[in-house]
Order: C-alpha cells, then sequence, then structure tokens
C-alpha cells in the first residue's frame, strides 16, 4: 500500500515540515509529488514525535502549504550503481542526466557510505606518477591518498588536475584507471573544460560524471560527492578499478553545507559554517584508501578555492587536517608565469616518505626532495634579506641561493600543460639544479650519494637534458 | 516489551519518553539495531541520550532498553596488543563480523571471552584482603605481567580460591565475604566506569624523566613520568609523528595510543609499525606493551567524546598494577569539537568560539587523571598525558590551545616555517617550555652526569643569543657582525642541524640515549670554547670553519653508534687537532 501525506505543516527555506506521521525514520528518504505530476525528492532531516522535517534537495520553489502530497520510501537517500557508469554523466543526486535512459543497477547503496574499519585498511605505499615533476619529486601522489590542490580564483587549478588526470600512471601497471568527477557548483565553462579534456586525451569511456552546476540546486551540492564517492568505492572495491576521484570546488560544498545549516537554525561556528564541518568533510575525504584483500584503490584529489587566499580559512583549514597533505597554488607563482603554479614550501604530500625511495621509486628520491625543500627554504631567507639590503651587498652564497631558487622554479617547478616528464627527468634535473650550490651547503645529502649524483658543473649543461 | 521509547531524532541526539526511571549516564540501547547511547539529560519524562553510532534508521516508537549502569569497560588480559574503537569494541572481531565496512549495533566485549589464560592464584582461603590485595596474576605478553588486584570497596575474607591453572577472563577465581555477610566474585577481568578517576591510595611528586630518545625532549622540554604535555600545531608540522616517535621509544612500560578523530590511515600505519617494530630495552615487538584506541574522523562523533575516557580508564587500569603508563591522544583539539557540536545539539548556550562553558573544566578533569600515584596495593605508578592540539588556522590564541596550556606544565610547540624547511621535529625551541627542567635536576645528575644541566643551559642561552642576533641579520646581513657574534650564529646552526633535528627515519638517529644525547652536547661546547679562545686572540672565524670541522660534528649523529660511544673520543680528537692546526697556523 502506498502511504501519501497530503500537504505540508511548516516551510522554511529548503525545509518543509509535516505533521501527523507515523513510521518515518531518521535519514529516510522522501518523494513529493506536486500538483502538475512532477516530482521532488527529500531527506527526513529531524523528527519529533509525529512531525518531521524535510530537506527538500531541489529546493521548495513553487510549494505552497496545499498542493504537493509527501510519500515516505522507507530507506535512506541511496544510488544504483553499475559498471556501466564509467562513461556516463549524472546529475548532483546519481541520476542520469545525458539522454542515454536509466542506468541497470547491480545494486543500490546508501550514499553516506559506512567507515572503512582501520584494521581493514591497507596502507598506501604505491607513487602514482603525474608527469609534474613539483608533484613528482616533491609531494609525490600515493594510490589511496587524498591529496586536496589549495587554489585561488583565476589560478590554473583545473588545468592541473586535468594534466594530472591525463598523465597519471602506475608503475608496473597492475589494473585499470577509472575517474569520477564531481562537480559542485561550478561554472559551466569549468564542466565542460573538464569533459573535453577527458574527451580529448580518450578518457571519456573510463570517466563517470556527477555534474551540480553552479546554477543547480543548492542543497542537490551535498549530496554531489557522496554519489560520486559511493560510485568510485563500487567500482574499486566491487571492480577492482583504481579510481581516481577529482572534486570541484569544495569551497561551494562547504558553502552549501553553511547554507544548509542556517536555515535549520544551527549555532554557527567560525565564519558562520556549522560546527560540525569537520566531520562532514571527514565522512567524504576519510572514504579514500585501500583494502586488504581488495584490489582497487580510492584516490582523491579534491579542489578548493581558498576564499581571499586564505590559507587559515576554516575550509583549507579543516581540509588540511583530514588529508594527507595539500597541494598549494601561488598567486605571485602565478602572476610570474609559472605553470603550475605550485608553492613548494607550503604543499607536502604525508604519504610520500612511505612510498618513494629504495624500492618504491629511486634510491635517492627522499634525500633529493629533502634537499631541495630546505634549500628552496633557505632562497626566502636569502630573498628577504635582498628585499632589504639590495641584491647587490648580498654575499656570494646568498647570491647563489638566489640564483638557485630562480632556477628552481624556471627549470623544475614551470613545465608545459602537455609537458609529461618522467620521473628520470625529474630526478636528475633536481640534481642539475643543486649543483648551482656549493656541495658543502648540501647538508641532508649523505656524501656517498653526494659522489654518485651531483656532478659540479651539471646546471651548465642542462640543455643537453 | 521495553518501557521506554524514542520520541525524537537529531543527528547522535535522540529523546527518549516513557518513564522516569533512567539515571544521569546510564548506557542503553537505543532503537531496534541496539545503537549503544548514554543518557545525557533528564528532563521531566523526556530523557536525553546521545547515541554512539550513526543514528539512520532510528524512528519514534522504537524501543530504548538501559543496562541501569554508567558507560563502563571491561578490564582485563587481552587489551595489550589489541586495536579498540571509541568505546572499546575491538576493531579485529568487528572486521569478522562485520567486513571491511564498520556496521552498526554490534556489541562485542573487549576481551576474548574464550581465551584461556594461565593464571596464578596468590590467595589463599582464610586470607584477609582489602582494596589493592593481589589475588591472581597472568603473563599477559612476555614483558607485562598482567596482575588483579582487589577493586576499591571490597574488602573481608576469602571465602573461596580456585586453584592456580588455565581460565578464562569470565571464570569466579576468588569470592570474598565481608564482616556483613556479603560476598564478592572476583574473575581475570572486570568492569569500571569510565568517567570517574580510578581510586589511588595518594600522589606522589613527579621526580623523574619519561626518557623519549628525542634530543630536543629530553635536553631541552623535558617531560617526568606522571606529568601532562600539550603539542600544539597546526597541520603538516608533525604532531601525529611526534606522538608516534613518542609511542614508539619512550621508556614507559605501557603505552595507549588514542587516535582521536583523525585520518584512518595513521592508526593503519600505527597498527603496522608497532608490529614490526622491537622495543630497545627488550627486544619484543612494539605492540606488545601498545593499546591502540581508534576513532577515526569518519567515525561516530559521540563515540569520540567518550574515546579520551576509555583510553585514560585503561590507561590508569595498568597503572594500578604498578606500571607507569604514558597516554598519547591525538588530538583533543577533536575531542573538544566533538563537545562542541554535540552541546550546539541539546541547544547549551555556546561560550567561546562556539565551545561549551564547561570546555576548561573537562579539559582540566581529563589532564588531572595523569599523575605519579602510590597505587591501592603501595606500588608506584604512573599515566603520563600527551595531549596533541589542532588549533584552528595555526593560531595558539584559540580557546583549546589556551585551556590546555593552563592544565599541563610540559608545552612544545610546533611551529610551521620549521616544518616548511624540513627541520623535524619541528619544535620551536623559542616558544615551548617545560616546568620540570628545574625538577629533574638532581636526577640528571645522578642518573647522566653532573654535567648534564650545565650543558643543557649553555645549550639554551647559544640558542636565545641565535635568536637575537638573527633580528639584525635580517636587516643588515651577517657580514658586519663582530667574529665573536658569528661564532654563535655558527654554534647555533651546528645545533639545530646536528643536535635538534632529528631523523626518525634513520636507524640509529631515530632514538638517542640519555648518554649520547650528553656526549653530542659537550662535543658541540668543546668546540666553540676552543674557537672562543682562538677569536679572543683575533684568529678569525673563516679560518676555523674552512678545517671541515663543524660539518664535520654535524654529521656525529650518524657516525657514532648507540651502542658504542667511545667514537666521540675520535670527535674530540678531531677538534682538538682541527683547533691546534689553526692555532699554530696563526702563533
Amino acid at each position: 500500500m502506498r502511504l501519501e501525506y497530503t500537504g505540508l505543516s511548516d516551510l522554511n527555506g529548503s525545509l518543509v515540515a509535516l505533521e501527523g506521521v507515523s513510521g518515518v525514520s531518521y535519514d529516510e528518504m522522501a518523494e513529493l509529488v506536486m500538483e502538475d505530476g512532477s516530482h521532488r525528492y527529500g531527506r527526513v532531516i529531524l523528527i519529533e514525535g509525529d512531525k518531521a522535517v524535510l530537506q527538500v534537495f531541489e529546493g521548495t520553489q513553487g510549494i505552497s502549504l496545499e498542493n504537493t502530497s509527501t510519500h515516505f520510501t522507507g530507506r535512506p537517500m541511496d544510488i544504483a550503481l553499475s559498471k556501466e557508469m564509467l562513461g556516463r554523466v549524472f546529475d548532483g543526486a546519481g541520476r542520469p542526466i545525458d539522454g542515454l535512459g536509466e542506468l541497470y543497477p547491480d545494486e543500490r547503496r546508501n550514499i553516506n557510505g559506512s567507515a572503512i574499519n582501520p584494521v581493514s585498511r591497507q596502507y598506501p605505499r604505491s607513487c602514482i606518477y603525474t608527469g609534474v615533476s613539483a608533484i613528482d619529486g616533491t609531494s609525490t601522489l600515493i594510490r589511496g591518498q587524498k591529496l586536496p590542490i589549495f587554489s585561488g580564483a583565476g589560478m590554473a587549478h583545473n588545468e592541473l588536475a586535468a594534466q594530472m588526470v591525463r598523465q597519471a600512471r602506475v608503475a608496473g601497471d597492475d589494473g585499470e584507471f577509472a575517474i569520477v568527477f564531481a562537480a559542485m557548483g561550478v561554472k559551466n565553462d569549468v564542466a565542460e573544460f573538464f569533459r573535453r579534456n577527458f574527451e580529448e586525451s580518450g578518457a571519456l569511456p573510463r570517466v563517470a560524471m556527477f555534474l551540480n552546476l553552479a546554477s543547480d540546486p543548492i542543497i542537490e551540492r551535498i549530496l554531489t560527492p557522496r554519489c560520486a564517492l559511493t560510485a568510485a568505492e563500487y567500482l574499486a572495491f566491487n571492480h577492482g578499478y583504481h579510481v581516481l576521484v577529482v572534486m570541484t570546488d569544495m569551497t561551494s560544498y562547504c558553502e552549501a553545507v553553511r547554507e544548509f545549516s542556517s536555515s535549520k537554525g544551527e549555532i554557527p561556528s567560525r565564519k558562520g559554517f556549522p560546527a560540525y564541518l569537520y566531520s562532514d568533510l571527514a565522512s567524504l575525504y576519510e572514504r579514500a584508501g585501500m583494502i586488504v584483500g581488495k584490489q582497487g584503490s580510492v584516490t582523491q584529489v579534491p579542489i578548493l578555492t581558498m576564499p581571499n587566499d586564505d590559507i587559515t580559512h576554516p575550509i583549507p583549514d579543516l581540509t588540511g587536517y583530514i588529508t594527507e597533505g595539500q597541494i598549494v597554488l601561488d598567486r605571485n607563482m602565478d602572476q610570474s608565469g609559472v605553470y603550475p603554479p605550485i608553492n613548494i614550501l607550503s604543499s607536502l604530500s604525508r604519504l610520500m616518505k612511505d612510498g618513494i625511495g629504495e624500492g618504491y621509486t629511486r634510491a635517492d628520491h627522499p634525500s633529493l626532495s629533502n634537499q631541495l625543500f630546505a634549500s628552496y627554504s633557505k632562497v626566502q631567507d636569502a630573498r628577504s634579506l635582498a628585499s632589504v639590503i639590495g641584491e647587490d651587498e648580498l654575499s656570494p652564497l646568498d647570491q647563489k641561493y638566489l640564483r638557485f631558487g630562480r632556477a628552481f622554479e624556471q627549470y623544475f617547478v614551470c613545465q608545459g600543460q602537455q609537458e609529461d616528464r618522467s620521473l628520470e627527468q625529474t630526478l636528475e634535473l633536481g640534481w642539475a639544479l643543486l649543483t648551482i650550490l656549493p656541495r658543502g651547503e648540501l647538508d641532508r645529502i649523505s656524501d656517498k650519494e653526494l659522489d654518485e649524483h651531483y656532478k659540479e658543473g651539471a646546471f651548465e649543461t642542462l640543455g643537453e637534458l | 516489551m521495553s518501557e521506554y521509547q524514542i520520541y525524537s531524532v537529531n543527528g547522535p541526539v535522540v529523546k527518549v519518553t516513557g518513564g522516569r526511571g533512567l539515571a544521569m549516564m546510564d548506557m542503553v540501547y537505543a532503537g531496534n539495531e541496539q545503537l549503544i547511547g548514554e543518557v545525557v539529560g533528564v528532563e521531566g519524562d523526556m530523557t536525553t541520550v546521545q547515541v554512539y553510532e550513526d543514528t539512520t534508521g532510528l524512528a519514534p516508537g522504537q524501543p530504548v532498553v538501559t543496562t541501569g549502569s554508567p558507560m563502563s569497560l571491561m578490564l582485563g588480559p587481552g587489551l595489550l596488543g589489541n586495536i579498540f574503537d571509541g568505546i572499546a569494541r575491538p576493531l579485529k572481531d568487528l572486521e569478522a563480523i562485520s567486513g571491511p565496512f564498520l556496521g552498526r549495533g554490534v556489541n562485542i566485549p573487549a576481551l576474548d571471552l574464550k581465551k584461556q589464560w594461565e593464571v596464578e592464584i596468590t590467595v589463599q582461603e582464610g586470607d584477609e584482603v582489602k582494596p589493592g590485595t593481589l589475588y591472581a596474576q597472568c603473563q599477559e605478553t612476555a614483558a607485562i605481567l598482567h596482575r588483579c588486584l582487589v577493586p576499591a570497596g571490597v574488602s573481608g575474607t576469602v571465602t573461596r580460591a580456585v586453584q592456580s591453572g588455565a581460565y578464562t577472563v569470565e571464570d569466579v577465581l576468588v569470592e570474598v565475604t565481608d564482616p556483613r555477610g556479603k560476598v564478592t566474585q572476583l574473575k581475570l577481568s572486570s568492569r569500571c566506569t569510565i568517567r570517574k578517576a580510578r581510586p589511588i591510595a595518594q600522589r606522589l611528586p613527579i621526580h623523574r624523566p619519561l626518557i623519549t630518545g628525542q634530543r630536543i625532549l629530553d635536553t631541552l622540554f623535558p617531560i617526568g613520568k606522571g606529568g601532562a604535555a600539550a603539542i600544539p600545531g597546526p597541520f603538516g608540522a608533525g604532531k601525529t609523528m611526534t606522538q608516534h616517535q613518542l609511542a614508539k621509544w619512550s621508556d614507559a612500560d605501557i603505552i595507549v595510543y588514542l587516535g582521536c578523530g583523525e585520518r584512518g590511515n595513521e592508526m593503519t600505519q600505527a597498527l603496522e609499525e608497532f608490529s614490526q617494530l622491537k622495543d630497545p630495552r627488550n627486544g619484543l615487538p612494539l605492540m606488545n606493551r601498545t593499546i591502540l584506541i581508534a576513532n577515526t574522523s569518519n567515525m561516530p562523533v559521540a563515540a569520540r567524546e567518550a574515546s579520551v575516557y576509555t583510553g585514560m580508564t585503561i590507561a590508569e587500569y595498568y597503572r594500578d598494577m604498578g606500571y607507569h603508563v604514558a597516554l598519547m591522544a591525538d588530538s583533543t583539539s577533536r575531542w573538544a569539537e566533538a563537545l562542541r557540536e554535540i552541546s550546539g545539539r541539546l541547544e547549551e548556550m555556546p561560550a567561546e568560539e562556539g565551545f561549551p562553558a564547561y570546555l576548561a573544566s573537562r579539559l582540566a578533569e581529563f589532564y588531572e587523571r595523569a599523575g605519579y600515584v602510590e597505587t591501592l596495593e603501595g606500588k608506584e605508578g604512573s599515566v603520563t598525558v600527551i595531549g596533541a592540539v589542532s588549533p584552528q588556522g595555526g593560531d595558539f590564541s584559540e580557546p583549546v590551545t589556551q585551556n590546555t596550556k593552563r592544565f599541563v606544565r610540559c608545552f612544545w610547540a610546533l611551529d610551521r616555517s620549521l616544518a616548511y624547511a624540513r627541520h623535524f621535529p619541528s619544535i620551536n625551541w623559542l616558544n615551548s617550555y617545560s616546568e620540570y627542567t628545574v625538577d629533574f635536576k638532581d636526577w640528571y645528575s645522578e642518573n647522566v652526569s653532573p654535567d648534564f644541566a650545565p650543558c643543557r643551559q649553555r645549550i639554551a642561552n647559544l640558542l636565545r643569543e641565535e635568536s637575537q642576533l638573527m633580528e639584525i641579520v635580517k636587516l643588515i646581513g651577517s657580514d658586519i657582525l663582530p667574529e665573536s657574534q658569528k661564532l654563535i650564529m655558527e654554534t647555533a646552526r651546528l645545533i639545530r642541524l646536528g643536535f635538534l633535528q632529528q631523523n626518525s627515519y634513520h636507524p640509529m638517529d631515530t632514538y638517542v640515549p640519555l648518554k649520547k644525547q650528553l656526549l653530542m652536547m659537550q662535543m658541540i661546547l668543546r668546540l666553540y670554547d676552543g674557537v672562543k679562545e682562538g677569536i679572543d686572540r683575533s684568529i678569525p672565524l673563516s679560518q676555523y670553519t674552512a678545517t671541515g670541522v663543524f660539518d664535520a660534528v654535524v654529521k656525529m649523529k650518524y657516525e657514532v653508534p648507540n651502542e658504542d660511544l667511545s667514537k666521540f673520543d675520535d670527535y674530540a680528537a678531531l677538534i682538538d687537532r682541527a683547533l691546534e692546526q689553526v692555532n699554530t697556523a696563526n702563533s
């Protein structure tokens, strides 16, 4: 028997309240049928006795207290899953919008997922090469990692993400890549940019896209990453794909959460975001990983634009506390024409230490990247000194540091959007750059490694590389 | 049919009607799936319950069953080497039941009920016992003897005692009859509420350091056994790394490692590493002395609030057996945020930054459970608490950091700029402090060397002078400094690179005994004093640096093995030779 409730008792923002309901459970899905026969969907977010409060995904425009009838489905929000999702395009709530018809599902799954038992996790160790020196060399991406890109409006984060997706490969190819792309509140151009990119590189048949564009309902935005990650988990752990999840833009997502929270009348914490923003973001980011005994993996590259380029803003701040490192784009580098404008010092990959070096990439990789960091951080000291006393007054050593800094940005960080560097190239380039500095300054590298790799004058012959 | 029923559901906060029998802090099972919860408020007929699991699917009218007692833990042999969630359910057993993703409503005991332990009974019928009397013991792991003590509030005559032999945690071993005739059954396991500190005989002054093998901590900012320390730092500064190092190498008997609202992969890593690494003192796997508690950031937030008490109660339980326990809580900020989140759902009036007004008192309660004590049995034991703090935006003025600072005597401030320069451990030596330094002067001079405290002071002074000189150098460059100040800069660089920086991936450098720490300091000061003499005779510093002796001393941490410190004699000779070489050339 299909039980329907006619009319509503209250309306507020995206929330509607019904009274006199029974048998409704928390987090259950509901279907609202409008007078014209169109459907909207909602979720129970509060129930109190015989009163239920629903959050309507498509918004409450056009809804009055009398013109709807509501049906509770008896189960939480779930989506249809099948291997056929690859190559398809869905809206923010996981419904196909590419005109190719409904999916024939293998199973349906709750989009909230559940936490991976820490005991069942496999610690990620194999590295994903992206062909970008600043990532492979100094902030290596590891399979099963969550490594966000912290960017700002107008910087080349989309280009960088597209390049990473295009060039991503693993050493000793042992599985297929699939890409899940979740767009939350992005401009149509951006979604189109990614679609074209996937198409041009021939990746489109391996991509599942979930699009909630800037003009789409805000509440649906809260569902988008959850749908995408449920699909990613299914593809990874049921079909053995190595899934790369690109989520953009997390800032829009968080703002949707804030809007929703304030419409519920919750007590705001920092900058009006709800106190549970950390838990909420964690419930997304922590869905990256690998599971013992399963072949696939879920790797996340969330993109967020820092409001006003402020890394201490709650969104990047909370994200940084959850994710395993971050790649930070820098306004100054971007303005001086460096692509990708990655700020090496504040970028970090936490899982890198266990996935590089002997047996993983190359034995000299850890100490080389360590030295590049240490030397480049001294460049900053030399630069600030130079800005006070002028470059000419610097000691010869500091001048060498300045030269190293410029060369590092120009040759190591900077590369073409279509340029795919092998790890060998990246590491050799790093060693060549270090030869600008006197050998005694390289305190992070053992003498043995220096003997092997430090070739005086290598930088001058760089043109041949 | 239960008399209590769910009335409303809002996230983890569930309101229950049906009677007035529920007591504050009672543990309950809510709903058809029997989700674990705790009573947090009673208002007339309406009781508020905080549920420790995802509440999807709960509906009004579903039953609520009370256990009639506060949230408690089953304690006994089998805790060591295991990993639990925030309310002490063993994660390995959860995996066996619900697979790689955590299920709900799985109520399993913390201990293996079937396992037989080889138990030695230490009382006989007719013995008088009082709280703290040892009645049974068994070898829990190769290094740790599990000692069962008569709990507080139980005393009288032993009226029944079994023979030594193999028993499970549920078997009754001893019966005690008190003068009024009340019989108490004692088993290998016991139950203990988590929110109240376990009773002790008395607190003792903190008089000896917890040796961590980390140079900057042992030398500059030591923590005492039974003390409390906070590690605040922005993301990426190395809080977890420092906590892991302490868990691996500190000389506590037992480590309770609490991953509170942090990353899942970090717990996996801890589990993996601790199983492989060997305890430097006895060669057994480190996991043998470790208990992991994991409430990762995507596990239910209400259980996060409980997890710190779970960890603390387990730590106190082993302390009462006479062990020195260290509790690492990573991170207390997530716990504070859990308090804030639940407080918000309970619609309490927020104080600073939305945190509840009782934040400070909860933090104080937690840190005050640390201490060096005389146990009921009369032995000495301690719980040391080391809490990581994750301040929002790396800003130490936020409420959790500030309130924590009031209740700890040891503050290890992590610094983002040091981390950016890959200086690890990135503990800022100017912002950090330890109030124990003075207390341990005598201990260090008795147990290491009378020279330790003076050396430490000189090293600290050099670092401070460097930071003052840095102000000048930043403005005008280092060239114009007088030679003696250049020497301070050079020596401070040596201290930073050669002493403070410690490579946790290097097999020898990851743990350094106190004796070696002292010798390293002595080498650095020997070089400083020698060069200082030369500079006073107007020999320029550059002549000494040209000999390469500074660079050689920087690398001594990798060259002198921990087991064989005689190699320091070579360094002393090397320094003397270099000094002499320059001095003769100038004479």
